[in-house]
């Protein structure tokens, strides 16, 4: 590396080590808030010191060196008011005056775990997904507030506070920062992998008008399951939910027309999918079936493949999706499973079976007001040939759904049942 | 944002003496921070120019050209593709990466064009029309 860094390059550096250095810094120091704070002082000082002497070899190294010293001194200064503090001081002690190949070997053996724990702190399940989902952006996958506000269509004020009680949980828990283990790990990876997931989904949901803040949400999701299955590459969910994102990143180009409108996963120009992300999802759904796997994600993700395997939409393989959808129902049993299963049935075997199997769910409670049930039930009776019945339903669809889009879909699909015999 | 990054051929590389051992483990260790920072998409290494050919288009005509080819700085010895928020963190994390060839040796970064860029080159209509297959899609992976 040579001298003279520019702020912009060593920024950049400090973006990539700073989750490593705030893991490792909170499970010492046992506050995130004053691990951000310690992270932050140290790229001061490389902002002073780099541009002069270059970007050292190790510069998570270095970094972690300089917030260590930094955190003692401030440990020093108060005096060790507290027996807690005390200990900080002495773990600082320990660690600080080591060789910097002695900081270096403990980086690389904990490093990994020091994350990982600090990711399943921040997912801890007593904080609200909402909270989880905010803290787990800032603290692991570096966005401001501001960032988070906006990508979350939300007040930064809002998404402040919410950041704030977070911690102040996490600090009332007095969490450890350590990664859980055996019952406990699994226990506590779901609360993990709905966060991830729900970061996803919230960018996923973004239409072409909005702050790019918001599309980007699905990358960080990506990254954050990418980095999740290079910490924990034998867990078979962690797999799944990582296959089930990249495959349906794959599509975000072909979902929405070029006025916004949604286009069905059936009408979607194949072309139009990026299969390098096909690839890495079904490399990833692949090392997931390896390990046996059969949780609620790897069987979306092997829902989505299903789908990413078929060249063109007539050659999607439906009695395999029906079959997953079986077994989904059982593994992560919700009305609105059903409903997709009875689609995916309607598909395979028929409108008949598709008719079977939403009239028998057709009374639970959740989906009384849900736009899907009369459309498919609709589309099922149209294939049938019950025209006059497809369309009263394609109406009450009509009637239910907040989406103005797919209220005009249902209203020409209501219409097109006229003239039928 | 997606890039690609070539590594590119050294003289010792196109003599097609494989990199050392530690090479390779310096590499390997690269590649799985790349993995565990949920950077790394896919990579790849070629063999030489020696067992290269080139296909040369004029109008309609196609010549073959066997290998090797003698521009050394400018062939392809291998590839990475990260995805990256911006060229910035691209360029520290290519910092890292390990000289595994003795002697100077030269990388390259180039950002993929996503669908964003390609309201330059097409109508909204042509990128809204379906069409059947794979065929072209200029260039977005």
């Amino acid at each position: 590396m040579t001298a003279g860094e520019t702020h912009q390059a060593i920024e950049a550096t400090f973006r990539i080590e700073r989750a490593r250095l705030i893991a490792g810094l909170a499970r010492i120091v046992r506050s995130v808030d004053r691990a951000e704070e310690l992270a932050q002082d140290a790229l001061v000082v490389a902002l002073s010191e780099w541009p002069r002497t270059g970007v050292p070899d190790n510069p998570g190294a270095w970094l972690m060196a300089v917030a260590k010293r930094r955190a003692l001194d401030v440990y020093r200064r108060d005096r060790m008011r507290e027996r807690k503090h005390q200990e900080i001081a002495r773990t600082l002690e320990e660690t600080r005056d080591g060789a910097a190949e002695a900081i270096e070997a403990a980086l690389d053996d904990d490093l990994g775990d020091e994350l990982l724990g600090l990711i399943f702190t921040a997912c801890h399940p007593m904080l609200s997904p909402e909270a989880r989902a905010a803290l787990t952006l800032k603290v692991v996958g570096g966005l401001t507030t501001d960032e988070i506000a906006r990508a979350f269509l939300s007040s930064e004020a809002a998404i402040a506070q919410r950041i704030v009680r977070a911690k102040k949980a996490i600090a009332k828990a007095r969490l450890t920062f350590d990664v859980p283990r055996g019952a406990e790990r699994a226990a506590r990876l779901p609360s993990v992998l709905e966060v991830i997931y729900l970061i996803f989904n919230e960018g996923y949901a973004a239409t072409a008008g909005d702050d790019l803040v918001r599309p980007a949400l699905c990358l960080e999701a990506r990254r954050l399951g990418r980095m999740l299955a290079g910490l924990m590459p034998e867990d078979a969910e962690v797999l799944g939910l990582l296959a089930l994102m990249e495959i349906q990143a794959s599509r975000q180009h072909a979902r929405t027309g070029p006025e916004g409108a949604f286009i069905p996963l059936t009408e979607q120009d194949r072309a139009r999918w990026d299969h390098l992300l096909i690839g890495r999802g079904l490399d990833a759904l692949a090392r997931a079936e390896a390990l046996g796997g059969d949780g609620p994600y790897v069987l979306q993700a092997a829902l989505a493949a299903c789908h990413a395997r078929a060249r063109r939409a007539a050659d999607t393989d439906w009695p395999r999706i029906a079959a997953l959808y079986d077994r989904l129902r059982v593994v992560a049993p919700s009305p609105v499973v059903d409903l997709n299963r009875a689609i995916a049935h309607s598909m395979a075997f028929g409108p008949e079976a598709g008719l079977r199997l939403v009239d028998a769910i057709a009374d639970a409670a959740v989906l009384r007001d849900y736009a899907p049930l009369p459309a498919a039930r609709g589309d099922f009776l149209f294939r049938a040939g019950r025209v006059a019945e497809a369309r009263a339903e394609f109406e009450a669809a009509a009637t239910l759904t907040r989406n103005a889009r797919e209220r005009a879909f249902l209203l020409a699909r209501a219409d097109a049942c006229d003239g039928m015999p | 944002m997606r890039v690609m990054v070539f590594a590119k051929t050294t003289e010792d590389s196109e003599k097609g003496a494989p990199p050392a051992p530690e090479a390779f483990a310096a590499m390997d260790r690269f590649t799985e921070e790349l993995v565990k920072a949920g950077v790394f998409v896919a990579a790849a290494g070629l063999k030489n120019s020696a067992q290269a050919k080139r296909i040369v288009c004029e109008g309609p005509r196609r010549t073959v050209i066997d290998g090797p080819f003698a521009e050394t700085r400018e062939l392809v010895a291998g590839f990475s593709i990260w995805e990256v928020k911006d060229m910035d963190e691209a360029v520290a994390w290519a910092k890292r990466a390990p000289n595994v060839m003795p002697g100077k040796s030269e990388m390259e970064i180039r950002p993929f064009y996503e669908a964003a860029d390609l309201a330059e080159f097409m109508t909204p209509e042509e990128l809204s029309a379906p069409r059947d297959g794979e065929r072209g899609k200029l260039g977005v992976a």
